[in-house]
């Protein structure tokens, strides 16, 4: 709780800084009415103009919270299609397209550690691994997802895959890399002299992975999960740019610029970004309670 | 007293060790002879470099001899290493921060088999033996170093090694926290009748600990001077002001720097 206070201040500079902008961002467009209008426009009058504007180039944050709220609390709620009416999510609320992306996201990242865990445990192990693996893993993280994340929609498309499964698997490709990583370096944290140590027991490979090496791994596995589920989210959202704008904050995202819907871009913005911390947070929360049981924070 | 006139419990016979390193071979050992009887307190002394712990990592199997022959209870240090032979000792305490002392007691236990109820009376016992009953609930981070240093002591002896091999153990603690740590040591010893092998590099530490005192120097690392002590077996503090003891202690500070000559 102690930290709350400068957080606040510095979300409240944001908001200030944001507002700033607002102005100039949209001042052009409520001139420009006004002049057609034959008008003279006010300062005070064109301040309200810019901060009330169907489609501004920049919303202002009350526009994007109302917008939030209103596609979330209120559509469910009070929605036609909402669940208070039908029973069902409504597709127009964020909180459908949030779920959406996120069972992408959740099931791409519990694969994409799992395979991180593996693939690091294999090069840890594996003397042709070590050599092999990592420079495949680096160059699979160099081809920018926006190229490769159609290819893989379409190729899995074509032999009748749709669905869930190819936003998870993109997901997985950006979220195994820093498990990996992490894990790598984890396990071989333990120095020689641990290592001896096990020796002098006559340890098993096994024994020395279950008693040395994983839990010596631990701190590194949450800071790498944390990195990847923000990965895992930035995967499903591009994904989902390709499908064709049917679901999902993605889908949100790309149907807002059609339309030039600024406002609805910005409130699927700010529903991936509070989407991404909660998941961080989360991860958070576990690697807490957990290093504390293995009294290892302090 | 002990038998020492029994076949020894480590014999080594014209052991080399030469590690191949960018800078060309280095001698780490040369023709090193010696037999350890059981029951006996070796120390190791020299400066850095002349192949103390090296020994000791050879008798330990964390080391292949490049020739000559060694037999630790009568085997190869890996059979003897596999039929868990000695406890080993390091530098550091290198305690997993993850478990608490006791867990940490625990690990070669666990690691060997032994029943939960066997561990749990053996962990008791150990800690019992280096003073440190009331912290078994403690993690390694609330211990002060010294504490640290007998809980992976505790860890050595919690199976039934009749060899406990140290390695410098008290080289990182201050001179109070060591001479109480040694006085412990010698009382453990006496109780457990274990054969013990302690690399250090200090002379009263060594003196006052042995009854055999191998003085070491480097390049190549060989034995100098090999000093059997007529300390008794009962030492309190103040026989470091003895005459026999400081008689030892120069004899041994006469090694060390017959062995700088050479350089």
């Amino acid at each position: 709780m102690r930290n709350i206070f400068p957080v606040l201040t510095v979300t409240a500079f944001l908001i200030a800084l944001w507002y700033a902008a607002v102005i100039p961002m949209n001042a052009q467009w409520a001139q420009d009415q006004a002049r057609r209008a034959g008008q003279d426009l006010s300062f005070s009058a064109l301040v309200t103009d810019t901060m009330s504007q169907q489609r501004p180039r920049l919303p202002a944050p009350h526009q994007v919270a109302l917008e939030l709220w209103n596609s979330t609390v209120v559509e469910e709620m009070t929605g036609r299609r909402g669940f208070m009416n039908t029973g069902s999510l409504s597709n127009r609320s964020l909180i459908y397209h949030g779920w959406v992306t996120l069972s992408a996201t959740l099931l791409g990242f519990a694969i994409g550690s799992a395979l991180g865990i593996a693939l690091a445990v294999g090069i840890v192990h594996n003397r042709a691994m070590d050599a092999s693996v990592m420079p495949w893993a680096i160059a699979s993280q160099t081809i920018p997802i926006l190229a490769i994340a159609p290819m893989i929609i379409v190729v899995l498309n074509a032999v009748g895959i749709t669905g869930l499964i190819p936003k998870a698997i993109i997901s997985t490709y950006l979220s195994f890399f820093p498990v990996v990583v992490g894990m790598v370096k984890g396990l071989r944290a333990p120095d020689q002299m641990q290592l001896d140590l096990m020796k002098t027991y006559s340890a098993s490979g096994g024994q020395v992975f279950a008693k040395l090496r994983w839990p010596s791994a631990m701190p590194y596995l949450f800071a790498s999960l944390k990195v990847a589920i923000a990965a895992a989210l930035v995967g499903a959202i591009v994904a989902e740019l390709p499908t064709g704008a049917v679901a999902g904050l993605g889908a949100r995202l790309l149907s807002g610029s059609y339309y030039g819907q600024t406002v609805q871009i910005w409130s699927a913005l700010f529903a991936a970004a509070i989407l991404a911390a909660s998941m961080v947070a989360l991860i958070g929360v576990i690697q807490r309670v957990t290093l504390k049981r293995m009294g290892m924070a302090t | 007293m002990r038998d020492t006139t029994t076949a020894p419990v480590i014999s080594a016979q014209g052991l080399n060790l030469t590690f191949q390193t960018n800078d060309g071979p280095v001698h780490a050992l040369k023709d090193v002879t010696l037999d350890i009887g059981k029951g006996e307190f070796v120390s190791f002394i020299g400066p850095s470099g002349c192949g103390k712990t090296t020994f000791l990592r050879v008798i330990a199997d964390l080391e292949q001899p490049t020739s000559g022959t060694i037999t630790v209870n009568g085997m190869s240090p890996e059979a003897a290493r596999k039929a868990r032979a000695y406890g080993y000792v390091f530098q550091a305490a290198g305690l997993y921060p993850w478990r608490t002392i006791a867990g940490n007691v625990k690990l070669p236990l666990e690691i060997m088999g032994y029943s939960k109820a066997d561990q749990q009376a053996r962990v008791e016992k150990v800690l019992e033996l280096v003073e440190l009953s009331g912290f078994a609930r403690k993690f390694p981070w609330q211990l002060s170093g010294g504490m640290q240093q007998r809980a992976s002591i505790a860890r050595a002896l919690a199976f039934d090694a009749d060899i406990l091999l140290m390695d410098e153990p008290f080289g990182a603690l201050d001179e109070i926290v060591r001479d109480r740590l040694n006085e412990q040591l010698l009382a453990l010893w006496a109780r457990t009748q274990k054969t013990i092998g302690f690399v250090t590099h200090s002379i009263p530490e060594a003196v006052y600990l042995s009854t055999k005192i191998v003085v070491m120097s480097p390049r190549p690392g060989r034995i100098t001077d090999v000093i059997d002590s007529p300390l008794p077996r009962e030492r309190p503090l103040e026989i470091r002001d003895s005459p026999e003891f400081i008689e030892i202690a120069h004899r041994v500070r006469e090694g060390l720097r017959a062995g700088h000559l050479d350089d």
